[in-house]
């Protein structure tokens, strides 16, 4: 990224042994995944997403940040993340034409129209769509990093759980069983205030998850979730414990929903003043801004013009896709299994 | 040529494709050290080390679920339930993890989960079960049920190459109870979806897999000898996917089928298998197809309750000699 302006002497150290050029991109990937989202929201309204739509809002911070201190590339670290975990998905090199493809049911997106959203996954850049099965990626990501530790490989993995998961069976037996195993896995537990409208108190007797993971022998630290620098922090401390060998690690971040469920759900069991207290006052987005500009790390110009580019890049992913086909109908057959290759076409189909 | 039981061609197969294939690994609860609960791994932890024969906590969906996400990285987990009673521990990694990973994510995921299952041994409720109908109605797995030591061997081999998830299943009543001839130095490979003609018969056909295969051969012998009726046999060892040509063949030739298992009645795989003859061989049946299946109750621990509720040879002759006469 080309930089316009050099930070004085006066300004702080950047934290953590990032440059500006990587603040300039976990900013790119902030707005990125706020962007893309606002458009989804566009194309919600206008019918063209096939399904439900499900905001991050307020918590792009933690996603973007977190994903941003693994290591990115073929046969490096791997994430599952969960369905507001957009942006580090798009940290890991997801493509906006695909998520847009993805909503809309496109033949051409990564699932060709057999699942939704976020449920996608591409293991070469390191990402391993969840199921709706809340938990089930514990398990999952305990044996993808298992397989690491197994084969002498210096990678992680990271796992995305939310308050409501961590009270799933699943979230036990696999977050157990990567701790006895000292498997390399980073769990990111997001801590968001609403599991779909259930509150922690109606979800767990702990105050905070972090008291969880004491239960399984696991570390673990609590951090501020809309501060993206201290969450990039925690989590590469995490990551690098685990790649050396150290075991599982759980970061636990504060943050907050601020939609729905999923786009139609009208929040009505949220008091507004703490919805506006959030929007207004702990924005990560906005946070991330002003400590930027506050610290002289950057100026508001280098700001915009990202905003303005990716504005057009998700211009350019839309107008690339909107219009494209749905998949044919007898393409749900093939690729149940590798053999037999596709499955039986039922007789009345034939009539 | 030596004589081996079914359990130690079990084990023979296992240790083979360890022996070939070093992504090969074994995870289960006691497993290592203990060599399993019915000794499957005996002696594997010494051979093969503790990163590849894995004592794991009493966790199925964990073992179901570490297993897949070692398939997804190039690995060929083999999961062992200790008792297949508690595979159901692990139904929805299985069911909506597992078997849905191709199809929804071109994930492959070549595990083998493997365990004890059946009665006729006093287990009681939770060490009896045969879980297969669970399964059976699940697209994305594989389902094998070998009921001779031949295939023991031979499908938990093809099972551990096999690029699909397969449950391997596996009867406890067989273990010790099964002796066979099986040649030394010869690859034995059982092809998945493949049913085998047990035994050749023109008057009537019996449809079967597992402990049954057994009973029913038993009550084909009997039935030639008291009432000169010729049984044919049909061996499924695999159930899903059914081996429909092997099925029809036999229908085709005999007009008359009993289906037999020891899973209970409703919803069992028995009545798949006749909705399929009666859509593919309607025509060809001069009688009823009828099952002899487990009474529909768990399964009880009493000897007289258990040999009760469960499928006996008397039950098989009996059914066969009233389709037989029909």
């Amino acid at each position: 990224m080309v930089s316009r302006t050099v930070p004085t002497p006066q300004s702080p150290t950047i934290p953590a042994g990032l440059a500006r050029e990587q603040l300039l991109e976990l900013y790119r990937y902030l707005r990125l995944t706020r962007t893309l989202e606002e458009r989804l929201t566009a194309l919600y309204r206008q019918s063209k997403v096939i399904g439900g739509l499900f905001r991050s809002l307020g918590q792009e911070g933690e996603s973007v940040a977190s994903a941003y201190a693994l290591e990115r590339g073929p046969n490096r670290d791997l994430l599952s993340p969960l369905i507001r975990n957009l942006g580090s998905m798009l940290v890991m090199g997801a493509q906006p034409i695909e998520i847009l493809r993805q909503y809309m049911a496109k033949a051409e997106s990564p699932t060709r129209g057999r699942e939704l959203n976020v449920h996608f996954n591409d293991l070469d850049r390191g990402y391993l769509g969840q199921i709706s099965h809340l938990g089930d990626m514990v398990p999952v990501m305990a044996g993808i990093t298992l397989t690491f530790k197994l084969r002498g490989e210096p990678r992680v993995g990271l796992v995305y759980v939310g308050d409501g998961t961590t009270s799933t069976g699943a979230f036990h037996e696999g977050l157990n069983f990567a701790a006895v195993q000292r498997c390399p896995l980073v769990v990111v537990a997001e801590y968001n205030r609403w599991a779909y409208s259930t509150p922690p108190e109606k979800q767990f007797a702990v105050k905070d998850l972090a008291e969880k993971a004491k239960g399984y022998g696991v570390p673990a630290v609590t951090v501020d979730g809309n501060d993206v620098l201290a969450v990039y922090e925690a989590t590469q401390f995490a990551a690098e414990r685990a790649r050396r060998g150290k075991g599982v690690h759980l970061v636990e971040v504060k943050t907050y929903r601020r939609k729905g469920h999923a786009e139609h759900d009208d929040q009505h069991y949220v008091p507004k003043e703490e919805l506006e207290w959030w929007a207004k006052e702990n924005d990560p987005v906005d946070r991330y801004v002003r400590q930027l500009l506050d610290a002289g790390w950057t100026e508001e110009q280098d700001l915009k013009d990202i905003d303005e580019r990716v504005r057009a890049e998700v211009d350019e992913a839309t107008d690339a896709c909107i219009d494209e086909a749905l998949p044919l109908p007898e393409s749900a057959l093939p690729g149940v299994y590798a053999d037999p290759p596709a499955a039986e076409r039922l007789w009345f189909r034939g009539l | 040529m030596a004589e081996v039981t079914y359990l130690e061609a079990l084990r023979q197969g296992l240790w083979e494709e360890m022996e070939r294939d070093e992504r090969v690994f074994i995870l289960g609860e006691d497993v290592g050290m203990y060599g399993g609960a019915f000794k499957v791994t005996e002696g594997f932890v010494k051979r093969f080390g503790e990163q590849r024969v894995i004592d794991t906590p009493i966790s199925e969906a964990a073992i179901v679920g570490a297993a897949a996400g070692a398939a997804h990285m190039g690995m060929r987990p083999v999961a062992e339930m200790q008792f297949i009673d508690f595979i159901s521990c692990a139904y929805d990694m299985l069911t909506n993890y597992v078997a849905t990973a191709r199809y929804r994510a071109g994930l492959s995921t070549p595990i083998v989960v493997r365990g004890p299952c059946g009665g006729y041994v006093r287990g009681g409720p939770f060490h009896s079960q045969n879980p297969e109908a669970a399964f059976f109605h699940t697209p994305g797995l594989k389902i094998v049920y070998p009921a001779t030591a031949r295939d023991a061997k031979g499908l938990i081999k093809a099972s551990i190459r096999d690029d699909d998830p397969v449950i391997y299943l596996e009867h406890k009543w067989l273990y010790r109870r099964i002796k066979e001839q099986l040649p030394e130095g010869e690859e034995i490979l059982t092809p998945i979806g493949e049913a085998r003609l047990a035994r050749e018969g023109k008057d009537l056909s019996i449809v079967t897999y597992g402990a049954t295969l057994w009973k029913s051969l038993e009550a084909a012998g009997q039935l030639e000898t008291e009432d000169r009726v010729a049984v044919e046999v049909l061996d499924l060892r695999t159930l899903l996917p059914l081996d429909d040509a092997a099925i029809m063949r036999t229908v085709r030739k005999t007009n008359r089928v009993l289906i037999v298992h020891e899973d209970t009645r409703t919803g069992g795989v028995a009545g798949e298998i006749a909705a399929r003859i009666n859509e593919q061989a309607f025509e060809w049946l001069d009688a009823p197809i009828m099952r002899v299946t487990a009474h529909d109750v768990p399964l009880p621990y009493a000897p007289t309750l258990e040999d009760y509720v469960l499928p006996q040879t008397e039950d098989i002759v009996k059914a066969a000699r009233w389709l037989a006469a029909y």
